[in-house]
């Protein structure tokens, strides 16, 4: 029986998908792949990749954080923020990982005690993690061979 | 008796008033329907995080000994209450009535309160009542997102944790439908946690899931998460409540000000025909005098 994947945010449902071969996750212990008739799971989530492989497809999303639930083939994926690789907003991340790099900076530069080290390098990561998604989505729409 | 003059002076602006009442009023149908819809579109996590929750407490929690310190149980001292209103006014009884609720609250308590407001209206409402205020958080705006609402979520944590306060409550309007809206005062921390749905029998939960990295870790991850969910859940509400009210109180007000202009507009027909028929007279009156 293959697994049912919801990816849900607070604030929307993201994708809900059956028929679903295999699920890639990026989780507490390390990089995760479900497939069907996986034992009863609950783990949290680092920020990174998601993919639902489904008939030879692959769905990329990006998870900035949660937590996953598997429970009888089905995959509850409660994330504090995701979207799919094709709803990225190129732009936005790079203005965020600009805006991100420009405070580490000044926080190094010692110019800028009032920057939040930690959270900048969170932003940073959480930006350069989408311009990676997105890309890596880019490539393989456009035909070049998959990695 | 009003004259002529100021009766189709009074009409105009009655009239004036209601084409601005009629145009809040469309405006906040059509924001109410989105800040719904967004209300309703926070349910599924909201409600799968509960269901997990309520499992994973079943599962991992003595009472006696409380696996995670947002559980715990304190001696009152202090209490906080985050006090969730709109911004704005024009929307009917909906801040008076959260405004009072939160005051009956905080006043019948017996030990001292302190106020985080988000919202300027029960913000001023606090801050008037000589009620100490210790944090802010206004101009959401009309859709408030998780983002927004994760620096609340992190205040009310910290303190907690750190034991500014030793029990929290959250005040909020239910969004029951788009007429009615019901002030609700609940406790936030510590988490009450939540109760399984599955019946007793069934709770061989624990045996059979595995852990990563430990129950007590993913235990951890879920607690902030679900205060957070409650505060933005609140927040979702307090948006969908503020526009239905404005709505509906800017419709009535429109009712009201064409009702008022239909009797304004008799009125003033009745006096500006007594006026004519008197002018009538006058001319009759003097047309005759010459004559004889």
């Amino acid at each position: 029986m293959p697994l049912t994947v919801e990816l849900i945010t607070a604030e929307r449902v993201v994708r809900v998908e059956q028929g679903v071969d295999a699920l890639i996750v990026p989780g507490a212990e390390g990089q995760l792949a479900i497939y069907p008739k996986h034992a009863a799971l609950m783990t949290t989530l680092e920020p990174g990749e998601m993919v639902i492989r489904r008939a030879g497809q692959e769905d990329a999303f990006v998870v900035t954080g949660g937590f996953l639930e598997v429970k009888n083939d089905h995959i509850t994926v409660l994330a504090d923020a995701s979207e799919a690789a094709e709803e990225i907003d190129i732009a936005r991340a790079e203005e965020a990982r600009r805006r991100a790099e420009e405070r580490i900076r000044r926080y190094r530069e010692q110019a800028d005690r009032d920057v939040d080290l930690a959270r900048a390098q969170a932003a940073l990561q959480r930006a350069l993690l989408r311009l990676r998604v997105a890309e890596q989505r880019r490539r393989r729409t456009t035909g070049r061979p998959q990695v | 008796m009003a004259t002529i003059r100021q009766l189709r002076r009074r009409i105009q602006s009655v009239k004036n008033t209601a084409k601005i009442t009629n145009a809040l009023q469309l405006v906040a149908a059509s924001k109410m329907r989105r800040a719904q819809d967004r209300a309703l579109q926070a349910k599924p996590y909201s409600e799968k995080l509960r269901a997990v929750i309520a499992d994973l407490a079943a599962a991992t929690i003595d009472p006696e000994k409380p696996a995670h310190p947002l559980l715990v149980t304190r001696e009152v001292q202090n209490i906080g209450l985050l006090h969730i209103t709109p911004d704005r006014g024009l929307c009917g009884g909906l801040n008076s009535n959260l405004n009072r609720a939160a005051g009956t609250f905080v006043a019948t308590q017996r030990e001292p309160v302190e106020v985080i407001a988000v919202g300027k209206k029960g913000r001023d409402f606090f801050i008037r009542a000589r009620v100490n205020v210790v944090a802010e958080f206004t101009d959401l705006g009309d859709y408030p997102g998780a983002a927004q609402v994760a620096p609340i979520a992190r205040l009310v944590i910290d303190d907690y944790l750190a034991g500014v306060f030793d029990r929290v409550y959250i005040s909020y309007p239910e969004f029951v439908s788009t007429a009615t809206q019901r002030p609700v005062i609940r406790q936030l921390l510590p988490i009450e946690p939540p109760q399984a749905e599955t019946a007793p029998g069934e709770s061989t939960f624990a045996q059979d899931y595995i852990f990563e990295p430990s129950p007590q870790e993913v235990l951890a991850e879920l607690l902030p998460r679900y205060v957070e969910t409650q505060i933005y859940e609140a927040i979702l509400q307090n948006a969908a409540s503020f526009q239905s009210a404005q709505m509906v109180a800017m419709k009535n007000a429109t009712d009201n000000a064409n009702e008022i202009t239909r009797e304004l507009t008799l009125t003033y027909n009745k006096a500006r025909q007594e006026q004519i028929t008197k002018e009538l007279l006058d001319i009759v009156g003097g047309a005759a005098a010459l004559e004889g």
